[in-house]
């Protein structure tokens, strides 16, 4: 299953909410402000590491980690980058989309 | 692959709606079907053809039109989302004789049915919102 994150932690726990229920070994898609969960060295990095440690995948939209001045070198490590047609590639590569809006 | 999309937030909310366009753009250049693409909720206000942004500013309900013109795409708003933000093609302003409408090209009203069933035709269902 592919899970969509829209919203940055700091704003909304829809984050917290995905990764208590996404089952082991799901795809994990930071878009908007959601990317904001995968800079390095937040108190939401704990967050990540422990979602990679149960084999979750996290990805991260590279338009919207730019825009929003999140460099690649700043983004946590294990986090992969997608543009817009990885974002396509993602969702027809999983069974189902949820989007944690 | 065939795909759908579900938009529940307008053009100056945040940025559902520019995500939605874009994922479209870049599905059709994959080649994939874009089977519906339905507007709800605030979403509806991307089928407004009287917007009117700034020159430098992105719009979005133009963007829509070109982009359905181009690949023939099925723009649906939600009926009762529509009226309620006074968005009304030729039929629904003469139902509720109003004096004018406002759809853009493109775009059409019809029902939540239409929602359920492109998610029964589509390989997959994604939702932009708020």
């Amino acid at each position: 299953m592919l899970h969509i994150v829209n919203k940055s932690p700091f704003e909304r726990n829809a984050l917290e909410s995905c990764l208590r229920l996404a089952a082991d070994g799901s795809a994990v898609l930071l878009i908007e402000d959601g990317v904001v969960a995968a800079a390095s060295n937040t108190r939401f990095g704990g967050m990540l590491a422990d979602g990679m440690k149960r084999d979750l995948k996290f990805f991260v939209l590279s338009h919207d980690a730019a825009a929003r001045g999140l460099a690649p070198e700043r983004l946590a490590p294990g986090v992969e980058t997608v543009d817009y047609g990885g974002f396509v590639d993602l969702v027809t590569s999983h069974d189902t989309v949820q989007s944690w809006l | 692959m065939k795909l759908s999309l579900l938009v529940n937030e307008g053009p100056y909310t945040h940025q559902a709606s520019d995500s939605a366009y874009r994922f479209a753009r870049a599905a059709l250049d994959k080649g994939h079907e874009i089977y519906r693409v339905f507007f709800y909720h605030d979403g509806v206000n991307n089928g407004t053809r009287l917007a009117v942004p700034p020159q430098d500013d992105r719009n979005l309900s133009q963007l829509w039109s070109e982009l359905a013109a181009e690949h023939e795409l099925d723009l649906v708003l939600c009926v009762a989302a529509a009226q309620r933000r006074g968005l009304l093609d030729g039929d629904e302003a003469k139902r509720h004789g109003k004096d004018a409408d406002n759809i853009a090209p493109g775009f059409r009203i019809s029902g939540l049915g239409q929602l359920i069933e492109a998610g029964i035709q589509s390989d997959r269902l994604v939702t932009f919102g708020d």
